[in-house]
């Protein structure tokens, strides 16, 4: 929107308000340079946005003095985490001010009586567990970047990861957020008492990709860590087996911690990386943890083991002791790592099918990629029918970007047209906001953008993602100039 | 879908009613509001999804029944009558919510009836969705006010292949702290009710851990009127709510008659107006449930921790 950043005319707009962020900060926390607009501009997608200041707030207090300095210069701004989002949720679209949330990186407080911790949104995910595992807990929601991605980022996008089968997305994780809202106002959302009556708006910002505002602080749920952990390591001559293992494990009546496929092409990369110990010559493999109580785990093992021979797994393994897990799950972990031993760029999809549908939208995507002559690795949370294919490429190959995005975009189709859904745990940002149509209606993506418009009237909080323009509810036309000051 | 869209139509006060089991929540709808049922009946269980879809009119009972066939279960409450609709339009968990989690989770899709008349669908049909904003969610505990829900996917979990309820003089807050993974721990200030679930071994090892237990049916009969705490302020209920309750350990709610004495923060003006532009948006002309009161002043926020620089 170019016509923010010559909201008035003759005067020099974006100085002005870095020369106002400068006082109101700190000189060394507000960044105008062209290497910083560069790089605070892209997060972990392709997308490149454009920012035209970048602040890096240490306090709720100056979130709220970026906020309003932005309202007052009439930009629009988005909240940022580490930037390991692979949908461009973090990424600027219009100019607008990039609010850096990683100096908020304190874990205030840990209540293992009532279960809680109160943080900062740039509190990394692992941190966080790290911190409380000692007392006898974690943080439950583990993406795979949990190394490095932000608590803030994990509320801004629901985010998911290998555990999330047994114990939820990051939603069922928040008690609470302190929220800086698009007009600059605090207010808490959602609280410690259990369950009070009203609108859950702590429920409705979670997941919002920071549309509707900035968490400044967070009182997250501790659970406690299991007593028994085992994790099985399932190696399967035929992909197929290993979806239909994946199925009948759960029609048996438990949900594993984490139920994990990897397909042939991404074991060899990931042993070749990590030397984990899989199989090579297997066309996929499961990884399944259980955990509980001593006999409850005991049982499902063998069940486990029990479905899994009779679904032709060629052998069942079991963690022999704690490094021997560590490093399996290091060698799921690092896939995305290693694929750069193949060609040096990837492109990552999410989307979510049911799990009676993993063999056959499976086939569509080998089917897909071997189209666009693209090589493509499987790495994904089966057990919530959780897809993650990986398309590698060197993107020095002329018109090889083209063919995936082009692979890309089918891919989700034939999710979508499966019975699935566009994003499991990576959000739509920029990325897949314009096939939002393809699994809402213009009604449901109105009713979205309803709620979006409660918490953010003037479209300033991160404007257009998530909500496809051009539909009656687009979410392209950041407010103008003369707005709340 | 299309047919309840139609009864609802596009104008005139409405209301929809399950089994009028928590009607008195959020207090009374105008009495000129039409009443209207959703349809009843389980459209599609599959036990390997791990999830179910059917009409909001059907009774918890009736969808419990059919997904017990599937060894399965919901995490929502079961009362005599009430519908799937109607606990969901609620919102409250069920006593069970520190071993199932809470209602809200529960829901993954809804297929609603907008003011307008318009089907909307939230939400989507798999386990695991991140696709759009989170109306579901919203939709949890909105009283009806923002659309009437017709048709949910819901996520269901194992049925345990042992429960057992134990009653014991031991203090429920060590209890909370010692055993893993209770269903349910409930406090009437002098006893203590456990749910235990699981592998029966299991649970034969957790019953040793609850010191002069003895083998009961089930819970204690829960009061009417329920409070929401934190619940480290449970310690204090047998001074602060003199009378029968029974609360529920680890969790925060209490049930009974004399509400405890708590102090309610005034609510957030900022708060007051996101609820105020929700219900004016999706429902310009204030037909859904009018006189319904769904307010941020029923909330009592969290106060992060004063600044320790």
């Amino acid at each position: 929107m170019s016509r923010l950043r010559h909201a008035r005319p003759g005067t020099r707009t974006v100085p002005t308000l870095a020369e106002e962020l400068s006082t109101a900060l700190a000189p060394d926390r507000v960044e105008t340079s062209p290497l910083h607009l560069s790089v605070y501009g892209h997060d972990a997608s392709g997308e490149q946005g454009r920012a035209s200041v970048v602040c890096l707030p240490v306090s709720t207090a100056e979130v709220q003095a970026c906020v309003r300095l932005a309202r007052k210069h009439g930009v629009s701004f988005v909240a940022r985490g580490s930037g390991t989002g692979l949908a461009g949720g973090a990424v600027p679209l219009d100019g607008g001010m990039v609010i850096v949330t990683t100096k908020m990186n304190r874990i205030i407080e840990v209540d293992t009586d009532e279960r809680y911790a109160w943080v900062e949104p740039g509190v990394l995910n692992l941190d966080l567990t790290r911190a409380v595992t000692p007392l006898g807990f974690h943080f439950a929601p583990d993406p795979s970047s949990q190394q490095s991605c932000s608590i803030g980022g994990n509320i801004a996008n629901n985010s998911g990861g290998p555990h999330c089968l047994a114990y939820g997305v990051t939603s069922p994780h928040v008690l609470a957020l302190e929220v800086v809202l698009p007009d600059g106002e605090l207010c808490v959302l959602g609280g410690l008492d259990a369950e009070p009556d009203g609108f859950d708006l702590r429920g409705a910002f979670v997941g919002s990709e920071g549309m509707c505002g900035i968490a400044t602080r967070i009182a997250v749920r501790l659970t406690p860590l299991p007593p028994v952990i085992r994790t099985m390591l399932i190696d399967f001559a035929d992909v197929a087996d290993g979806a239909a293992t994946v199925s009948a494990i759960i029609a048996s009546g438990m949900v594993p911690a984490a139920l994990e496929m990897m397909d042939q092409r991404c074991i060899e990369a990931v042993e070749a990386f990590v030397h984990a110990g899989f199989p090579t010559d297997a066309a996929a493999v499961l990884i399944v943890e259980l955990d509980g109580l001593t006999d409850g785990v005991a049982a499902q093992v063998a069940t486990v083991d029990e479905i899994a021979l009779a679904h032709g797994a060629r052998s069942v393994l079991v963690a022999a002791d704690e490094s021997q897990r560590a490093l399996w799950w290091k060698g799921r972990k690092s896939a995305f790592g290693a694929v750069a031993r193949i060609k040096p760029n990837y492109y990552l999809h999410d989307t979510v099918v049911p799990r009676a549908k993993l063999v056959e939208v499976l086939a569509s995507v080998y089917e897909i990629a071997d189209r666009y002559q693209l090589i493509v690795l499987n790495v994904f949370h089966a057990g919530d029918g959780n897809l993650h294919p990986l398309l590698v490429f060197d993107a020095r190959e002329p018109g090889v970007l083209e063919r995936v995005h082009a692979a890309g975009a089918e891919i989700v189709k034939a999710s979508v047209a499966a019975g699935g859904v566009l994003s499991g745990e990576h959000g739509i940002g920029i990325e897949k906001r314009d096939f939002m149509p393809l699994q809402f209606s213009e009604i449901d993506l109105d009713a979205q953008s309803k709620l979006r418009r409660a918490f953010d009237p003037d479209n300033v909080s991160n404007p257009g993602k998530v909500l496809p323009s051009g539909s009656g509810c687009g979410d392209s036309h950041s407010a103008g100039e003369g707005m709340w000051v | 879908m299309l047919a309840f869209a139609e009864e609802i139509g596009a104008e005139g006060p409405v209301t929809c009613v399950g089994g009028r089991t928590q009607w008195e929540v959020g207090g009374s709808v105008s009495a000129d509001a039409r009443e209207v049922r959703a349809p009843v009946g389980v459209v599609a269980f599959d036990p390997a999804e791990m999830t179910v879809k059917a009409w909001a009119g059907t009774t918890v009972d009736e969808l419990d029944a059919v997904l017990a066939t599937g060894g399965q279960m919901v995490a929502l409450p079961q009362a005599a009558g009430s519908t799937i609709g109607g606990v969901l339009a609620v919102g409250r968990s069920s006593i069970h919510r520190l071993g199932h989690g809470q209602v809200r989770d529960t829901l993954l899709q809804a297929r609603v009836v907008m003011a307008s008349g318009d089907v909307m669908t939230a939400g989507g049909p798999t386990v695991k969705n991140v696709s759009g904003f989170d109306l579901c969610r919203l939709l949890v505990g909105s009283l009806g006010t923002l659309a009437i829900v017709g048709e949910v996917i819901l996520r269901t979990r194992p049925r345990p292949a042992v429960r057992r309820w134990l009653r014991t003089p031991t203090d429920p807050f060590g209890l909370a702290a010692r055993l893993f993974r209770p269903s349910s721990i409930l406090w009437d200030g002098t006893d203590t009710w456990v749910c235990l679930e699981g592998h029966e071994l299991d649970v034969a090892a957790q019953a040793n851990l609850i010191e002069a237990a003895t083998e009961v049916d089930g819970p204690p009969q829960i009061p009417h009127g329920r409070t929401s705490l934190r619940p480290s302020e449970l310690r204090r209920l047998p001074e602060s709510a003199p009378g029968r309750f029974v609360a529920e350990i680890g969790v925060g709610v209490v049930h009974g008659t004399s509400s405890p004495q708590i102090t309610q923060t005034t609510a957030n003006p900022s708060v007051d107006a996101i609820h105020q532009r929700l219900r004016t948006t999706f429902d310009p002309s204030a037909r859904l449930s009018p006189g319904r009161f769904v307010s941020a002043s029923n909330v009592a926020p969290a106060s992060p921790p004063a600044d320790r620089k």
